[in-house]
């Protein structure tokens, strides 16, 4: 397996994890992601296909919850936090750009 | 926006062939949301909270809060499965959607996968004709339901424009089962009808489940049109678009028909049909584009760890299976039978969205062509002239009241139709309208006497026709009786009585 | 220095019970070592101003004769992971400065229900992302020890303020090692427990199926104390085990009698050899293995030839599952907002925001946890990692079917410099080598000192590891190792510590 970190890479996973990177940033993280998968591509050597993934690590099934009522949170603790609020509602900038 | 071009439709089906697909997401009608204790907006009881009103911590993302499954919603879910046909899986499990929107509280939707707690089902849906399609069902998996946005500043609304937005998180969390079919193939030129249909049978068999409100209207019921077209004759399947949050039955039917000739006519002008998300809009009865599909698409599906398969017991799917009422067209099938009605009295029935009505109202003691009449004539025509439905107007008991009474004599055709008016304005039951108005029919001979007997005094030359044989000169007779009863006397005893009376 | 801060919390919580000391006295003397000596250490990101408050209800419930529990009034000091309803709690971020949440963790709840004070709040490694606490946004705590070095992470709060008589009792979390580490490079005693013994709910989620939360303390029966109040079946976490556990205090106690040594199968792991580890760190690995023979226990080489890809696997899963965690910061709800300048959308605020609120740990993490799980290298990372997993856990269940527990040193090497390894991420992360395998199984795990290093003089750990489930039996070979340490030295590590500097006069000694 050989990985392909590019700048270009990099910058596209930014935008998916909403997180802006300087070009300073896109360079470094390029070159220390590039040895990091280097290294961890290794879990493919022995990850073959008659190995079970494991997601949890003790193995549970079927946790329910009775649909039973709880107490909700009152409006002034959901809002305690909030940057911006308006009318008991959280308040965010426009959603799309001008250009769209 | 620029209305696009639109070949004639019939031309259209002449040209392509279009493929369907739909994924309608029903919202469950538990009392708690689906990973939290938080009372759940999609049931009645808490449905008109303020906003910020129904949270739990896990709901709006807080920092540590953790989700746990709501066993009602997965019960639900099974049912719902069940009654799609399909198989219910011995293990299924949630995952994570990850992508960013200010109504989604963590950021990722947790939803299911690789592993749907149903899949590969059948429904069969009716048509107007009467025509039994089935509809080919890929999976229904449970997930949540996301927050809600108010656009503001902007015109009516809308995202576009809008300088900010406000988002109440009390939808977020609500308990959602989506149900994806299969491509639907060989629809034809029915293709809009068959969306319709198939809205009308899921709603249907949600409310028969009891598992949802199922409101379209209030969104319990919102369904993802997809619509592709191919060149007759050939076999791999056309770029779709999905047209998002269709909101009524009459909306599947109006914009699948519209894409069809809209893709038609681009495909014709040597265009290509972009892959993206559409929006039905009601008022220009258009789509208009939304997100093209691309790279940012990359929803980074993998297991929820903060959530363990859900593997249903046996016992669990056998119990809900016989639970399961009757399939929407099986029970339309016995209750035809069951009524004696023609194919067309049935759709009749079917089209107007009355059989629950009908089959109350025959429960309540009318019969079935009486219950039909009522509900497909008078009620309907009323209804129409309000812009209401039907079943808002009047209960099943007073409409088989109102039959009984002209069963018993009580009332005639015209007098039953006077009182059926009353009741729909709100002044009671039918008896009591029927008292307050004093609408009943006379039916004390006496009186009925007394007035023919000064009809026949005032009419001496008709008197003497009736006594001549010509008994068909009775009508004069008989007209000004009932005037003088103002309508309220059964004709057919008047006449008796007025031949009696004239051959003393 | 006041004795009441020397006291172990079993001990104190005695002193306690018997009316010797009261908890406003205690709460007060570990007030004042904090303003004394955390202005050098920095272990407490924020210092609890309810917590005389808190002293002086329980000292009323206990005059009002109200049955109270062994830790009844003894001050702790709770990681800034762990959301808290009267403090804020920041995970040692600037995303969430001055976040304050509604509900308290399910360990928190406990904790007080049981009586014990909350202290303060701990410094830690941005979202728990590190192995040294250089990573908090609030700055780097110092090793007791050595205060130019680090105190391990990402709990370096926690076990700094235990080592430095700030507070007896700490928890923590560990996800690769943040408690067990931590212990090691600071001479004092953690616990990973096995997963789903101690509920999450309300523990700021990094890598949810690898974090556990747990004690951290400067002595085992210390740790089982405070394991019994906060562990057992939580609703609020699916991935809590409904399970009946024992009284880990009791185990530690019964261990402390040096007999479970006798006869006790201890394997070490032949992939793991000396020459992997700084010498000082080997040989007192190697002591402790020798003395624990001489007292009966049989060391029994095993292999787990899966283990050297457990810190791969651990850097897929980790960061894979910490991006989609951390996805919830984004300035809407909580947490800091950035607003670019000229027409910014939603979206702009976000990354701005999340640009600006992480450090260049989280976001590295991030971004290459996005990777993993983006399209196409799912299988090939994400999912290859969770078949490492099963190998791990196949390794440990043929290990188990030998010997009793297996016995690692805690961390390759003893505390380095603050910043020595800052720039380097891979050497970083090899500091969770041994720790990692634990958590990728779900198995228990502890770290009591073993000693000082010969060739630097700084404090060791030896690591134990159970089968899952069983966290009494690392409680009874632990007490029973620390007992017999305990005999060998005379006295405490911790006694052989450097005395810090009092900054006497100095009233605020944390941020
Ligand atoms: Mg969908
Ligand atoms: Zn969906």
């Amino acid at each position: 397996m050989v990985s392909e970190i590019t700048p270009d890479l990099v910058r596209h996973l930014g935008v998916l994890a909403r997180i802006k990177l300087t070009d300073a940033e896109v360079t470094q993280l390029t070159g220390q992601l590039d040895a990091i998968v280097d290294n961890i591509a290794k879990v493919s050597e022995v990850a073959t296909d008659d190995v079970v993934a494991t997601s949890h690590p003790i193995p549970m099934s079927n946790v329910l919850r009775p649909d039973e009522v709880g107490e909700p949170l009152t409006r002034e603790q959901v809002l305690q936090n909030a940057p911006d609020a308006a009318d008991g509602r959280f308040r965010v900038t426009a959603i799309l750009g001008e250009e769209q | 926006m620029a209305a696009a071009k639109l070949m004639d439709y019939d031309k259209a089906l002449e040209m392509f062939e279009p493929v369907l697909g739909f994924e309608v997401h029903v919202e469950l009608n538990t009392r708690t949301k689906m990973f939290s204790n938080a009372p759940n907006p999609a049931n009645e009881e808490f449905h008109s909270a303020e906003p910020n009103t129904l949270i739990a911590p896990v709901d709006m993302g807080l920092p540590g809060a953790l989700p746990v499954v709501n066993a009602a919603a997965v019960r639900s879910a099974i049912s719902l499965g069940l009654a799609l046909g399909c198989t219910i899986a011995e293990s299924s499990r949630f995952a994570r959607k990850n992508y960013f929107y200010p109504d989604l509280g963590k950021n990722y939707q947790i939803s299911q996968a690789d592993e749907p707690i149903a899949f590969e089902g059948s429904v069969e849906i009716e048509l107007e004709d009467g025509t039994i399609i089935a509809v080919p069902i890929e999976r229904a998996h449970m997930e949540e339901d996301a927050g809600k946005l108010t656009h503001m500043g902007g015109a009516t609304g809308r995202i576009q424009g809008a300088e900010y937005s406000l988002v109440d998180y009390n939808r977020a969390g609500v308990p959602l089962v989506e149900i994806v079919t299969k491509p639907i193939i060989g629809a034809e030129h029915r293709a809009p009808e068959i969306g319709k249909a198939y809205v009308a049978t899921i709603r249907d068999i949600v409310r028969g489940l009891g598992i949802s409100e199922a409101r379209l209207e209030r969104g319990n019921l919102r369904c993802d049109a997809n619509v592709s077209l191919r060149p007759r004759g050939q076999e791999k399947l056309g770029t779709r678009t999905e047209t998002k949050n269709v909101n009524s039955m009459r909306s599947v039917e109006r914009a699948v028909r519209y894409e069809i000739q809209r893709q038609a006519q681009i495909l014709a002008d040597g265009g290509t049909i972009t892959q993206e998300t559409r929006h039905w809009h009601e008022d220009t009865g258009r789509t208009s584009p939304g997100r093209p599909k691309s790279d940012a698409d990359d929803y980074r599906y993998f297991p929820e760890p903060d959530l363990l398969p859900v593997q249903p017991a046996a016992e669990l799917i056998e119990e809900l299976r016989a639970a399961l009422p009757e399939q929407p067209v099986a029970r339309r099938r016995r209750l035809k039978a069951d009524w004696g009605f023609t194919d067309l009295e049935f759709q009749d029935v079917h089209n107007g969205g009355l059989i629950d009505e009908v089959e109350a109202t025959i429960a309540a003691g009318a019969a079935p062509a009486s219950a039909r009449k009522w509900w497909t004539g008078e009620i309907t025509r009323i209804a129409n002239t309000q812009d209401r439905e039907a079943s808002a107007l009047i209960a099943p008991a007073d409409v088989a009241a109102l039959q009984s009474l002209v069963d018993a004599g009580t009332l005639t055709d015209k007098l039953a139709r006077q009182v059926l008016e009353g009741v729909i304005a709100g002044e009671g039951t039918p008896e009591e309208v029927v008292e307050s108005r004093g609408l009943a029919v006379v039916s004390d001979d006496g009186a009925l006497i007394a007035a023919i007997d000064e009809a026949l005094a005032a009419q001496p030359d008709v008197l003497a026709k009736i006594k001549d044989g010509k008994v068909q000169a009775a009508g004069a007779v008989i007209g000004a009786v009932m005037k003088a009863m103002k309508g309220q006397a059964d004709a057919a005893r008047v006449r008796e009585l007025v031949l009696v009376r004239a051959a003393e | 220095m006041s004795d009441i801060i020397r006291l172990n919390a079993a001990e104190l919580g005695a002193k306690l019970a018997a009316g010797e000391i009261s908890s406003v006295e205690a709460t007060q003397a570990h007030l004042d070592r904090i303003a004394a000596v955390d202005g050098d250490v920095h272990a407490f990101l924020h210092v609890n101003e309810h917590a005389l408050t808190a002293a002086a209800a329980i000292d009323a419930r206990r005059a009002a004769g109200d049955s109270l529990g062994e830790l009844a009034g003894v001050p702790l000091a709770i990681k800034d992971v762990l959301v808290t309803t009267d403090q804020p709690s920041t995970s040692g971020s600037k995303i969430l400065e001055g976040y304050m949440s509604p509900f308290d963790a399910t360990v928190v709840a406990r904790s007080r229900a049981a009586g014990l004070v909350p202290l303060g709040k701990t410094n830690m490694d941005e979202f728990a992302m590190g192995s040294s606490t250089e990573h908090s946004a609030y700055g780097p705590t110092h090793n007791p020890w050595d205060l130019d070095r680090i105190p391990g992470g990402s709990g370096g709060g926690s076990a700094a303020a235990v080592a430095a008589f700030e507070a007896p009792i700490a928890l923590g979390s560990d996800t690769g090692g943040s408690i067990r580490q931590p212990a090691h490079v600071t001479g004092t005693v953690g616990i990973k427990p096995t997963y789903g013994g101690v509920s999450r709910y309300g523990a700021i989620a990094m890598a949810s199926s690898l974090d556990q939360v747990g004690p951290v303390s400067r002595t085992v029966l210390d740790a089982g104390l405070l394991h019994d109040v906060i562990g057992g079946y939580d609703r609020n976490d699916s991935t809590s085990l409904p399970d009946t556990w024992p009284s880990f205090a009791q185990a530690a106690r019964e261990g402390a009698t040096g007999q479970v040594l006798k006869g006790l199968k201890v394997g070490i792991v032949r992939e793991l050899p000396d020459s992997g580890f700084q010498p000082g760190v080997a040989s007192s690995f190697r002591e402790s293995l020798e003395l624990m023979q001489a007292h009966g226990a049989e060391i029994i080489e095993i292999s787990a030839p899966h283990f050297e890809y457990g810190v791969a696997a651990y850097y897929l899963i980790h960061p894979a599952e910490a991006s989609s965690n951390l996805a919830k910061f984004d300035s809407v709800r909580f947490g800091l907002r950035v607003t670019p300048e000229g027409n910014a959308t939603v979206e702009d605020v976000m990354s701005a925001t999340r640009e600006a609120g992480f450090g260049p740990e989280v976001k590295r993490r991030i971004i290459l946890g996005t990777y993993a799980l983006s399209a196409g290298y799912y299988d090939a990372y994400y999912g290859s990692a969770q078949k490492v997993r099963t190998l791990i856990q196949q390794d440990f269940d043929a290990a188990f079917a030998k010997v009793d527990v297996i016995a690692t040193p805690s961390a390759p090497t003893t505390a380095f410099k603050i910043g020595e390894k800052i720039d380097d991420p891979l050497q970083m992360y090899l500091n969770d080598l041994t720790t990692i395998p634990a958590n990728l199984a779900g198995v228990p795990g502890i770290s009591i000192p073993s000693g000082l290093a010969a060739d630097d003089g700084l404090p060791v750990g030896i690591q134990f590891v159970a089968p899952a489930r069983e966290d009494a039996r690392l409680y009874r070979v632990g007490a029973a190792l620390e007992a017999v340490l305990l005999d060998s030295w005379g006295a405490p590590l911790l006694d052989r510590a450097p005395v810090l500097r009092s900054a006497q006069g100095r009233t605020e000694g944390a941020r």
